[in-house]
């Protein structure tokens, strides 16, 4: 947790608007863009994220410094996107199910590739750029069902730690990491076929 | 358990594995398993090559733009929620 936070909630607590103002500087792009994997709409996004903020100014005499600010940050929006999601129908109930990281058909019958992957390498071998695909990979993030998107951002793109993630999204750490495999499974997999390497 | 302990990891299972690899959840006998499979096998060590650049990409993605107006908003109305708006 960033020590500032701590002080910028202890500032909050006193009514120093000038701290609001620099949470949500630090952390609103953040949360629109957590909040944009449970609703369809940047719209809706954004109003859940002021709903966030709302809670957070009501809720500051109650936030005890046991999680750190960025996590009950997070899980004040989980809710309030969730409950949105609800309203806009667009709640979906966690099923795992079954989902192979490579169809099948691409390994033969002992299980070994038939047909490998093709290096994603540029034409001195070395691998290619991920800013390059950053971008591409920004574009394919919205295939992605809402939990595997959910679990990618906060993991791979914010960079949380899992034991984090588990508690802003309510997940157990395994339902986490076959979430996180999946994601990056079809990512991976989505990028290969834009790249016309399969 | 996803392979059979006399046999060696097939291609198929060790795509399975590679998100618990990268979380160090494997149990250590499965490591070495998996690393063992990876050292004679140029296409799953492409593949995680793969991952690793999935992830890398994703820690490249850069949020939008915070329009200056959207802080100025919400300032405006974090004056009104604490005179009790």
């Amino acid at each position: 947790m960033r020590d500032d936070d701590a002080d910028l909630v202890h500032r909050l607590r006193a009514g120093d608007e000038a701290a609001f103002a620099a949470l949500v500087r630090r952390y609103q792009a953040q949360l629109v863009r957590l909040a944009s994997t449970f609703v369809p709409s940047r719209a809706v996004a954004e109003e859940a994220v002021q709903e966030t903020w709302l809670g957070v100014v009501r809720g500051i005499e109650r936030f005890e410094g046991r999680a750190s600010v960025r996590t009950w940050l997070f899980r004040i929006l989980v809710n309030q996107a969730r409950t949105a999601g609800v309203r806009e129908h667009r709640s979906i109930p966690l099923d795992l199910g079954d989902e192979a990281a490579v169809p099948p058909g691409r390994f033969d019958g002992s299980g070994e590739w038939a047909a490998p992957p093709a290096p994603w390498t540029d034409e001195v071998e070395a691998r290619l750029d991920a800013t390059a695909l950053a971008g591409r990979l920004a574009d394919l993030l919205p295939e992605l069902p809402p939990a595997q998107r959910q679990v990618f951002t906060l993991r791979d793109v914010e960079g949380m730690s899992a034991a984090e993630v588990c508690e802003v999204l309510d997940l157990t750490e395994g339902n986490q990491r076959v979430l996180l495999h999946r994601a990056r499974s079809r990512l991976r997999g989505m990028l290969e076929a834009q790249m016309g390497k399969v | 358990m996803l392979f059979r302990r006399r046999r060696a990891l097939a291609c198929r299972q060790a795509v399975e594995l590679m998100t618990d690899y990268l979380e160090g959840a494997l149990p250590r006998r499965d490591q070495a398993r998996f690393e063992a499979h990876l050292a004679e096998c140029p296409h799953c060590s492409e593949y995680l090559a793969q991952i690793r650049d999935v992830i890398a990409a994703g820690g490249h993605l850069e949020p939008d733009d915070l329009p200056p107006e959207a802080v100025d908003d919400l300032v405006t109305l974090y004056r009104t929620w604490r005179t009790g708006g």
